[in-house]
C-alpha cells in the first residue's frame, strides 16, 4: 500500500468534476460534463459566497456562538428549516434538469448521460425526502410543538443540537458529492444487487449509505426526544386531549420515528457489510436474500411516508381552524383518526414490491391494510371542511395552499387506493404512474403543507408577517406549477412509460413530457417568488412588525407570547384550563397573565459545542468511509466518542437568567399591547396589524 | 407518586436526582425500545439467513456450546451485581460498595468480551468467516453488535466512575447509573435471545 492510499483512500482525480468532461466523446458527454461541472462550481461558489460575506460581515463569532452552538429548541427548529430550503433550491433545480431530459431526451440524446441521469434521480429524491422534507418538519416542531404544550424547551435540549448536527452532516455529505463525484445511480431506496460491490464498486452508494446512515440516526434521537417532551413537559392542565392538533400529529410522528427509522439504519448498515466486508446478506450470491432489503427498506419506508405527512396534517389543522376563526371540528376524530394512521402505517410495507413474487393472498392482505388508511384520512379531510363551514373564513396564503390541499390530496389519494389494488399494481408498477401518485401525496399534502406552516409561523419566529402579495403569486405557480407537472405523468405511466428513463423512442409520450416540462418552469418559478417574498418581506419589516405577537389571532399558547418570543419562552409556567387555551382567555378579553407569584429566576441550558462537534465529526467520517480513507474515520470516531465522554464529565450546564431581566421583558411587552389597536379579521392583512388580535367569533357580537 | 419511571426508582429521598429522573430515566427507556428494534431485526435476518450455509461450515461446525454457557453466567452474573450496585445506590449504603459492585461488574463483562473474541476468532480459523455464507454473514451482524454494546457499556461504565472520583456521588452520577442499568439489563436479554434463537436453536 503506497503512501497515496493511505493517505487518501481511493480518492484520486477521476473523482474531480471535470473528470466526466476529460473522457467525453460524444455531444452528449460534452453536455452532460458541462452540466455536472456547473453543477459542483455553483456549489463551490455558494459556499465560498456564504463564507465570504460571514466574514465580511464579521458574523462567524455571532453565527457560532448565537446559532450553531444553540440548544434553543426555537433557534435549532430554525436551522433545520434553513437547512431544508438549502436542499429544496438543489432537489428543485435537479427536478428541473430532469424534466428538461425527458423533453429532450425523445429519439436519444438530451443533456445528461444514462449514468448522470442516475445520480440526478437518486440525489433529487434522497434529498427531498431526508434532506428537505424530514428538516422542515422537524424543525417545524421543533419550534412550535414546546410553545404549544407551554415548555421551556424539549426534554433533552443538548441531544436536539446533536440531531441537527447528524442531519446536517448527512445533507454535506450529498453536497459533496457534487464536487467529489459520482454519487449513486441506485435512486433513494438504494437496492441491491444493483448498488451491490459486485455490480457498484465505486463510492456514489457508499455516499448514499452514509448520507442516509446520518439522517437516520439523527431522527431517531429526534424522535425520542420530542416523545418525552410531549409526554414529560406539558403544563399544569395541559391534558393530552387538551393539545393541540400538531402537537398530536408531532407525537404520532415521533413515535413513528422511534420505530420506523432503525429498519433503515439495519438495513443501511448490512449493505455497508456487504460492501465493505464482503459480507452476504443481500447479494445474490452467496446465500444472500435481496428480498430481505426490500422488506428492511420498506418497513422504514412505508412508515416514513406518514412521518412526511402527518406534520402537514398538523399544520392544516391549525391553519383551517385560525383561518375560520373556529375551534377544530371533531377534535376526538382528528386524534383518533391521526393514530390510527400511524398504527395502520407498520402494516402496509409489501405494496411497495406487490410485483416481487410473494403469494396473492399475502398481497390482497397488504392491499386491503392499504386501502384501509384511506378511511381515516377521510376522516380528516371532512373534519377540516366541516371546520371551515359557517366559520370566519380568510383565504389568506396558507389557506390558499390549505384548498390546494384538499382538492389535490383527495385525488393523490384516490390514485394510492387505485395503486393498492395488486392486480392493478402489477400494470403500472415501476411506471410513471407510480411517480406521479407519489408526487402528488408529498407536494400539496408536504410541501405545502410545510409553506403554510413556514408562513403562519415565520411572524413568532421572526416578529414581521411575510408579504402577502407574493405569497400569493409562489402559492398559485406551486399549485398551477405542480397540476402541469404530475398529471402528464400519471396519462404516461398508463400509456406505459417506466420511470426513470434517460431516453425513449416513443412519439407519442412526447408532448406530455412537454406539457411536464412548463410545470416545472413554474415549480422554479414558484420558488423564485418565496426567495423574493422573503427579501421583499425583510426589507418592508417594519410595516410587517407584529411585535405584539398574535397576528392571525391564533388560538393556542404559541400566539399568547411576543414575537419574536423570548429564549425562556413562558416567564412563568403556565397553568391551562381547556384547549385552545389562549383563545378562551381573548373571549374573555385577557391576555397571558404576569406570574401570580411574581417574576423568578430561570435556569436555561448554556450553549454547547457538542452538536457541531459531533456533525462534524459524523460527516468527515461518513467521507472518510466513503473514500476508504481510514485513518480519517478512526479519528472522527474517536471525536465523537470523546466528546460524549467529555459531556458526561460537565456539570455546569445551566445558567440563571435573573428575573429582573425577565420582567423588563414582559413589561416592554405588555406596554406595547396596550399602545397597539386590536385588530379585526379584515384588517389582517393590512399595515394596522401588530399582532394585537380581537377575536373573530366576537366581532358580530359587538 | 413514589415511582417515576418504570423501573428501579432511587426514590423520595434522593430529592432533585429522584425527579430529574423521571424524563431522563423515561427517555432511556424510549431510546432502549429503538434499540430493541434493531436487534429485532437483525434477529429476523438471521433466522431468514439461517439455512443458507451456502455449502460452508454450518452450527454444527462451528459453535462451542460449553464456552458460550460459561459467557452467559458470566454476563448474567453481571447483571445481578450491577443490580447490587444500584440498589447500594438507593439505599445509600456508601460509595465504596457501589464501586466495588461497579468494578465487579465491569470485570465479568470484560471477561465475557474476551471469551467471545476468544470463539469468534476460534471461529474465524475453521473457516467461519462472514463471507462464506449468509448464514455467517447474519451471524456477524448480530453478534458483534451485541458485544459492542458491551463494550460502550463498559466505557460508559468508565466514565461514570470517572466522575464519582471527580464529583462524589451527585444528581448527574445517580441517573447516570440508572440509565446505564437499564442497558445493563437490556444487553442481558438480548443475549438470552442470541443464545436460545442463534446457539442452541442453531444447534437444534
Amino acid at each position: 500500500m503506497n503512501a497515496h492510499d493511505i493517505l487518501l483512500g481511493r480518492l484520486d482525480a477521476t473523482a474531480l468534476p471535470w473528470h466526466e468532461l476529460l473522457l467525453a466523446d460524444t455531444r452528449l458527454e460534452v453536455i452532460s460534463g458541462i452540466v455536472g461541472l456547473s453543477a459542483a462550481i455553483i456549489a463551490v461558489a455558494g459556499a465560498l459566497l456564504v463564507a465570504t460575506a460571514l466574514t465580511w460581515r464579521r458574523l462567524w463569532g455571532p453565527l457560532w456562538r448565537d446559532w450553531l452552538t444553540s440548544v434553543d429548541h426555537k433557534k435549532i427548529g430554525i436551522m433545520y428549516m434553513v437547512l431544508a430550503c438549502v436542499m429544496l433550491a438543489r432537489a428543485v433545480v435537479e427536478a428541473g434538469v430532469m424534466r428538461l431530459q425527458q423533453a429532450l431526451g425523445s429519439g436519444g440524446g438530451g443533456i445528461v448521460t444514462p449514468d448522470h441521469f442516475g445520480q440526478l434521480f437518486s440525489t433529487h429524491g434522497t434529498i427531498m425526502i431526508f434532506f428537505v422534507a424530514m428538516p422542515f418538519l422537524t424543525g417545524l416542531i421543533n419550534f412550535v410543538m414546546p410553545l404549544q404544550i407551554g415548555a421551556r424547551d424539549v426534554s433533552f435540549p443538548l441531544l436536539n443540537s446533536v440531531s441537527l448536527g447528524l442531519t446536517a452532516a448527512g445533507a454535506v455529505l450529498v453536497m459533496v458529492s457534487l464536487v467529489l463525484q459520482p454519487f449513486s445511480t441506485g435512486g433513494w431506496s438504494g437496492y441491491p444487487p444493483f448498488t451491490d460491490a459486485s455490480f457498484n464498486p465505486g463510492a456514489g452508494p457508499d455516499y448514499w449509505i452514509w448520507a442516509v446512515t446520518l439522517s437516520s440516526l439523527g431522527s431517531t434521537l429526534t424522535g425520542i426526544n420530542f416523545t418525552v417532551t410531549i409526554y414529560k413537559e406539558r403544563c399544569e392542565g395541559m391534558h393530552m386531549m387538551r393539545m393541540p392538533m400538531f402537537c398530536w400529529t408531532s407525537l404520532c410522528t415521533a413515535i413513528l420515528m422511534i420505530f420506523a427509522m432503525p429498519p433503515l439504519t439495519v438495513a443501511t448498515g448490512l449493505l455497508a457489510l456487504d460492501r465493505y466486508l464482503g459480507f452476504h446478506i443481500f447479494t445474490n450470491d452467496g446465500g444472500g436474500n435481496v428480498m430481505m432489503f426490500a422488506n428492511l427498506f420498506w418497513l422504514f419506508g412505508h412508515p416514513e411516508v406518514y412521518i412526511l405527512i402527518l406534520p402537514a396534517f398538523g399544520v392544516w389543522n391549525e391553519v383551517f381552524s385560525t383561518f375560520s376563526g373556529k375551534g377544530l371540528f371533531g377534535y376526538r376524530a382528528l386524534v383518533m383518526a391521526t393514530m390510527c394512521i400511524a398504527v395502520l402505517s407498520f402494516t402496509v410495507w409489501v405494496h411497495h414490491f406487490f410485483t416481487m413474487g410473494q403469494s396473492t393472498e399475502l398481497n390482497a392482505i397488504f392491499g386491503i391494510a392499504t386501502m384501509a388508511i384511506g378511511i381515516p384520512t377521510g376522516v380528516k379531510i371532512y373534519d377540516w371542511m366541516l371546520t371551515m363551514y359557517r366559520g370566519r373564513v380568510r383565504i389568506t396564503v396558507p389557506m390558499v395552499y390549505g384548498v390546494g390541499f384538499l382538492f389535490l390530496f383527495v385525488l393523490g389519494g384516490t390514485t394510492g387506493v387505485i395503486l393498492a389494488n395488486p392486480s392493478i399494481d402489477y400494470q403500472v408498477h415501476n411506471t410513471l404512474f407510480l411517480v406521479a401518485h407519489f408526487h402528488n401525496m408529498v407536494i400539496p399534502g408536504t410541501l405545502f403543507g410545510m409553506i403554510a406552516g413556514y408562513t403562519l409561523w415565520f411572524p413568532k419566529a421572526f416578529g414581521f408577517r411575510l408579504n402577502d402579495c407574493w405569497g400569493y403569486r409562489a402559492a398559485g405557480l406551486w399549485i398551477v406549477g405542480f397540476l402541469l407537472a404530475f398529471f402528464p405523468l400519471y396519462i404516461l405511466g398508463l400509456m406505459g412509460m417506466p420511470r426513470r428513463m434517460v431516453a425513449y423512442f416513443e412519439g407519442a409520450w412526447l408532448p406530455w413530457t412537454l406539457v411536464a416540462l412548463t410545470g416545472a418552469a413554474l415549480i422554479v418559478l414558484a420558488l423564485l417568488c418565496l426567495a423574493v417574498q422573503l427579501v421583499v418581506s425583510l426589507r418592508n419589516r417594519a410595516e410587517l412588525a407584529v411585535p405584539v405577537g398574535d397576528p392571525w389571532d391564533g388560538r393556542s399558547l404559541e400566539w399568547a407570547l411576543p414575537a419574536p418570543v423570548p429564549e425562556w419562552n413562558f416567564p412563568a409556567l403556565l397553568v391551562v384550563e381547556g384547549r385552545d387555551a389562549f383563545m378562551e382567555l381573548k373571549m374573555k378579553g385577557d391576555h397571558l397573565d404576569r406570574p401570580r407569584d411574581g417574576f423568578i429566576d430561570i435556569s436555561m441550558p448554556r450553549p454547547s459545542c457538542v452538536g457541531p462537534v459531533v456533525g462534524a465529526a459524523g460527516l468527515i467520517a461518513g467521507f472518510g468511509l466513503t473514500w476508504h480513507i481510514w485513518w480519517l474515520t478512526v479519528v472522527s470516531l474517536t471525536v465523537i466518542v470523546a466528546a460524549m465522554v467529555a459531556r458526561s464529565f460537565v456539570r455546569e450546564t445551566h445558567r440563571t437568567v435573573p428575573a429582573a431581566e425577565v420582567e423588563a421583558r414582559w413589561n416592554a411587552w405588555r406596554t406595547l399591547a396596550d399602545a397597539s389597536p386590536r385588530i379585526r379579521r379584515r384588517d389582517e392583512q393590512r399595515q394596522a396589524n401588530r399582532g394585537h388580535a380581537f377575536p373573530a367569533a366576537r366581532e358580530g357580537g359587538e | 407518586m413514589s415511582s417515576r419511571h418504570p423501573g428501579l426508582n432511587l426514590g423520595e429521598a434522593h430529592g432533585a436526582a429522584h425527579e430529574a429522573a423521571e424524563k431522563e430515566v423515561f427517555g432511556f427507556w424510549v431510546f432502549m425500545m429503538s434499540d430493541a428494534i434493531l436487534f429485532g431485526l437483525l434477529f429476523a435476518t438471521y433466522v431468514v439467513l439461517q439455512g443458507n450455509t451456502n455449502g460452508g461450515p454450518g452450527p454444527s461446525d462451528l459453535f462451542e456450546i460449553p464456552s458460550v454457557l460459561i459467557q452467559t453466567v458470566l454476563l448474567l452474573t453481571s447483571s445481578l451485581t450491577a443490580g447490587l450496585a444500584q440498589l447500594a445506590m438507593k439505599h445509600a449504603l456508601g460509595t465504596r460498595r457501589i464501586v466495588i459492585w461497579l468494578l465487579i461488574s465491569l470485570a465479568l463483562a470484560l471477561s465475557f468480551i474476551a471469551l467471545e473474541v476468544r470463539d469468534l476468532l476460534t471461529m474465524i480459523s475453521k473457516g467461519g468467516i462472514p463471507e462464506a455464507s449468509g448464514f455467517l454473514s447474519a451471524f456477524f451482524a448480530l453478534i458483534p453488535l451485541h458485544g459492542l454494546h458491551v463494550v460502550a457499556a463498559c466505557l460508559w461504565l468508565l466514565a461514570l466512575l470517572g466522575q464519582i472520583a471527580r464529583y462524589g456521588l451527585d444528581d448527574a452520577v445517580k441517573t447516570g447509573m440508572l440509565r446505564l442499568g437499564i442497558l445493563w439489563h437490556f444487553l442481558d436479554i438480548v443475549w438470552i435471545g442470541i443464545f436460545t434463537i442463534v446457539y442452541v436453536g442453531g444447534l437444534a
